[in-house]
């Protein structure tokens, strides 16, 4: 009993991150987009009139107002399929997280909880086994929508995911013969170790070109920029995609982002230690707990002050510009950021000096390492967005060209050149 | 300008050639319809009189002749530096020999002829309506049709032949169309013929992100490769020049702005001339320098445009930006200027609208400066670029000859390697006393006509800064009250004012009966407005030379063998702006 109600807890964790993240990814795809751009992006939707937070406000407001559109369907659409395809792409983007570690594990006495859903001994493939399911949603929308723009779009995203899939499997192979394991959690924590002494022994220095070869293919396994065919704006109007709408069309674009994190989260698991924190291994975090949480309490503390006194001269310099309760967000906002701050303070002033016991310097380590798992994670979803505004778009051929006369031989070099060196270094 | 080529003719056809003239110093000949053909050719072919590149067809309609039409070929001779004007006159139901064997783009002006007077051009290998649809009735710039009646369509044209879906033909994977309009090349086996399937027909437009404006593509693919197309234009069809009929000759200004609305200023300048030319009107020389930094303006604005949206056809969003926001600091300045940001209506007949502003300099230069910035961003983003490369070089190439042949000008052209720019050709407005150059491409690319046009926003701010530099004072209006308005305190204070004042606002603008062609270099190549005056306080005839008409003429051409996307990336190369399209 215990067991299920701790994966169903896992389950949450990873739902509620993937779609809060999200959020955050459609906030910062806008934010970010306008800020290479030299714009200023969403900034009116507010809460109360109050509440702005840069923008933040708005991905909910977008899904409210996707919520309430008429769900039109086509008359000669294939029903069945039609519908079924926006599902098939979210639930796919989303199962894709069982075999993700999202940190080591909660120590419970002598009791483990491994952080991750499925203790899958083939988690590797599996992976491989799920994203390549992730084709039939896009063909199936594209073929069910009985739109000659959508139908090219689903024959591009076919060709476009079986080409890539390859060098995708081709880049993960030669991590196998690395870290001799199908697991990803036992390739992450093989990812603790340092490398001649002083650089963590990530994936991404183990294996630089599969490294290269692999983010591309996840570029192209994801739809993203610049290999975002499928969609092609220009050119196919809007790809797979062009006949829904209302909350189906939101199911797409969701997922799109949901198959972001996970591909980040993947790319921070197999190439960047996932949730290790870099030069400190589980051993140093929990010996040291206590001046950790003492100087990151510090940091916190000062950090908060500061932002409460930005926004506190904020608030006093802008008084008066707007004319509404807008105004108001600057003293709102620092209010929080000041009590944060006393809490923090408080904190330290008065449990100081720490001594968490062992089991609580088990929990502090471990949350230490999921919050890098996370920041990791964010990053590379940040780098999908960075890409995307930075490149034009390839041409179908081009894709192709690139795929299997360029990547591939790459891919099979490499996993020769690996198994060559593991053999000998054997 | 000797009169070589009038002189040549004359020696060469004697007594065919029914009538000379040289108004204006504008050349024109008149010959009748049986010996255009010959005399066509020879223009085009003879060594001294070299008129590789028609400029227009005009059709216009003289109810009360017997031989009622006037059909008039614009022609301009390259490396002669000369024009001319060939005329045939026909009556009803007569029919001209076509021309569309000497010049490509013969082809869609003679078809705008026989949709607009109905006059018929025998041996024509298309000759369909092209501006206005295939339910229209009548011929919409006859005079005797009615200004006020407009026409609905009901039904959609089908542009390309049921059977033409069918498999069974080669498709065209490798290689190019040469001169005389054969393919090059190894013939390649369709994929559809392969997979035993048909042809897959798609519309592209006329509402598609891609055509900036409405026009019509019907294209046939083959998995994506475009084995035949069709274009359809017309959409945003408003027959400007029945309008301008209608109308005095000063209000027609803010008609011009409708045309390429994204570099309006340009095109006011070219109509103020050409109606300036039939006049024989002098403006004072700081509305002349003015006048030619408005219309680079103009030209920086649209360049501008073409690029940012050309690279977001290509899949480079952030370029966009770049180039809009430069954009939006010079309309700023326009709209101080004038008050308006898109539809400038700047210039006047005999001078401007008003002065500048002051503080105008300040502004400009301010202006540039970002522009400049704006421009160096994306040429950061996009130039060595390998992905825009693969995109753009080779895509959509169209050699010297043949985009001469299309009656290309402008970047399009000079992207092709000709030198070809009106500025320098046949300055006017005080061209000739600016320093600049007149960059050239080597392969005429989708890659060299992107950077054709970067490198003439450098030398159209160069040009700016020198005007700026050395503006002379005085008034912006010409000392002339047959055109310009007298000042209020004469129309206030004395009757002579008054009337004056009273006769321009009612009767408008007495243009001495007669023609003329005004051109300037607009942003996408060579302005022409084709001017017929009776005397009378409005134009007889106004024929505007849209120069992305033939552009676009040779459209469903360059991209014959190509991909669909290369096709858009072409498109958007091209410039084409449906208002002076459609017109």
């Amino acid at each position: 009993m215990a067991e299920i109600a701790w994966a169903l807890g896992k389950i949450l964790f990873m739902l509620v991150f993937v779609f809060t993240v999200l959020v955050v990814m459609i906030w910062g795809e806008r934010k970010g987009s306008a800020f290479i751009q030299d714009r200023i992006g969403p900034n009116r939707a507010s809460i109360g009139g109050v509440i702005r937070l840069g923008g933040l406000v708005h991905p909910v407001a977008d899904v409210l107002k996707l919520l309430f559109k008429e769900d039109l369907v086509p008359g000669a659409v294939n029903r069945f399929f039609y519908t079924m395809a926006p599902f098939v792409v979210m639930v796919i983007a989303l199962v894709t997280f069982a075999v993700l570690p999202f940190g080591d594990a909660i120590y419970l006495g002598d009791k483990v909880i491994p952080l991750r859903i499925a203790d899958l001994d083939v988690g590797i493939l599996y992976l491989l086994a799920i994203t390549s399911l992730s084709v039939y949603g896009i063909v199936l929308a594209g073929w069910a929508s009985n739109n000659k723009y959508t139908f090219l779009g689903g024959i591009r995203s076919t060709a476009q995911m079986i080409s890539y899939e390859i060098n995708m499997g081709l880049a993960v192979l030669a991590l196998l013969l690395v870290y001799g394991s199908t697991r990803v959690d036992a390739m992450v924590v093989e990812q603790g170790q340092l490398l001649f002494g002083f650089l963590p022994r990530w994936g991404v220095f183990l294996q630089p070109l599969g490294f290269v070869l692999f983010l591309t293919s996840v570029f192209a396994e994801t739809n993203r920029t610049p290999f975002d065919l499928a969609e092609g704006e220009s050119e196919l109007v809007s790809g797979y995609n062009i006949e829904y709408s209302s909350m189906k069309f939101a199911l797409f674009f969701m997922a799109e982002y949901a198959s972001m994190i996970v591909a980040a989260g993947f790319i921070s698991s197999l190439y960047f230690g996932g949730w290790q924190v870099p030069w400190l291994d589980t051993i140093t975090l929990r010996e040291h707990a206590g001046t950790f949480l003492g100087v990151s309490l510090w940091v916190g503390a000062v950090f908060n002050l500061l932002f409460a006194a930005l926004l506190w001269k904020r608030y006093r310099r802008e008084r008066g510009l707007l004319g509404d309760r807008r105004e108001l967000e600057p003293l709102v906002l620092g209010i929080v950021f000041f009590i944060l701050a006393l809490v923090c303070l408080g904190a330290v002033v008065i449990a100081s000096p720490w001594n968490l016991g062992e089991q609580g310097a088990a929990h502090f380590a471990t949350v230490v390492q999921v919050l890098s798992f996370i920041l990791k994670t964010l990053f590379f979803s940040w780098l999908f967005i960075w890409v995307r505004w930075t490149l034009p778009r390839f041409r179908y051929d081009q894709l192709m060209k690139l795929g299997w006369q360029l990547m591939l031989p790459l891919g099979l070099l490499n996993f020769f050149v690996t198994a060559a060196v593991v053999l000998l270094a054997r | 300008m000797s009169r070589r080529a009038l002189d040549r003719v004359q020696e060469r056809f004697g007594g065919q050639i029914l009538e000379t003239n040289d108004y204006l110093g504008d050349e024109s000949i008149t010959v009748a319809a049986g010996d255009l053909p010959q005399v066509l050719e020879f223009l085009r072919d003879d060594p001294q009189c070299d008129f590789k590149l028609l400029l227009d067809v005009v059709g216009v309609d003289y109810p009360d002749r017997p031989q009622r039409f006037d059909v008039v070929y614009n022609l301009r001779s390259l490396d002669q530096g000369q024009r001319i004007r060939v005329k045939t006159r026909v009556a009803e139901g007569e029919a001209v020999p076509t021309a569309s064997g000497l010049w490509h783009n013969a082809n869609w002006h003679e078809r705008e002829v026989y949709d607009l007077f109905g006059v018929e051009f025998s041996g024509h290998p298309d000759l369909r309506r092209i501006l206005c649809h295939h339910e229209f009735e009548g011929h919409a710039l006859r005079k005797d049709y009615p200004i006020e009646k407009g026409q609905m369509c009901y039904t959609v044209e089908k542009l390309l032949p049921e059977e033409a879906v069918l498999p069974g033909r080669e498709t065209r994977h490798e290689g190019h169309w040469n001169a005389e309009g054969g393919w090059e090349g190894a013939p390649g086996v369709a994929l559809a013929d392969e997979i035993h399937s048909d042809y897959l027909p798609v519309n592209i437009g006329p509402s598609h992100p891609a055509t900036h404006g409405a026009l019509r593509i019907e294209a046939l693919l083959d998995g994506e490769t475009i084995v035949r197309s069709e274009a359809e234009i017309g959409y945003l069809h408003r027959c400007f020049e029945k309008e301008a009929e209608d109308h005095t000759w000063h209000q027609i200004i803010p008609y011009t702005d409708r045309l390429n609305y994204v570099s309006a200023l340009t095109n006011n300048v070219g109509y103020v001339l050409a109606v300036e030319k039939m006049l024989q009107l002098e403006v004072p020389e700081r509305t002349r320098a003015i006048r030619v930094i408005v219309s680079e303006m103009g030209r920086i604005m649209d360049h501008l445009v073409c690029t940012g949206t050309n690279l977001v056809d290509i899949g480079a969003l952030t370029n966009y930006w770049y180039t809009w926001n430069a954009r939006e600091y010079l309309y700023d300045v326009v709209e101080r200027l004038c008050g308006e940001r898109l539809t400038t209506s700047y210039t006047r007949i005999g001078g401007l609208y008003r002065d500048l502003y002051e503080g105008f300099e300040d502004d400009l230069r301010g202006a540039l400066k970002k522009v400049e910035q704006g421009v160096q961003d994306m040429m950061a983003l996009v130039q060595r670029n390998r992905i825009l490369m693969d995109r753009t070089v080779g895509v959509g190439v169209i050699s010297a000859e043949e985009a001469v042949r299309w009656g290309y000008t402008g970047p399009c052209l000079r992207a092709s390697g000709v030198a070809y720019d009106v500025r320098k050709a046949m300055p006017y407005s005080g061209y000739e006393n600016y320093d600049f150059d007149i960059p050239v491409g080597e392969n005429g690319d989708a890659y060299d006509r992107i950077m054709v046009r970067i490198e003439e926003i450098y030398q159209s701010i160069s040009i700016i800064r020198q005007a700026l530099d050395t503006l002379p004072g005085g008034p912006v209006q010409a000392d002339d009250r047959r055109v310009v308005f007298p000042p209020k305190d004469e129309v206030y204070n004395s009757i002579e004012g008054m009337m004056n004042h009273f006769k321009l606002v009612f009767e408008g603008i007495r243009v001495p009966k007669g023609e003329g062609y005004g051109f300037i270099e607009a942003a996408n190549g060579e302005l022409g407005f084709y001017a017929v005056s009776d005397g009378s306080g409005r134009p007889y005839r106004v024929k505007v030379r849209p120069p992305c008409f033939p552009i676009f003429a040779s459209f469903t051409t360059l991209i014959q063998g190509s991909m669909v996307p290369d096709a858009i990336a072409i498109l958007g190369g091209l410039n084409i702006v449906a208002g002076e399209l459609d017109r």
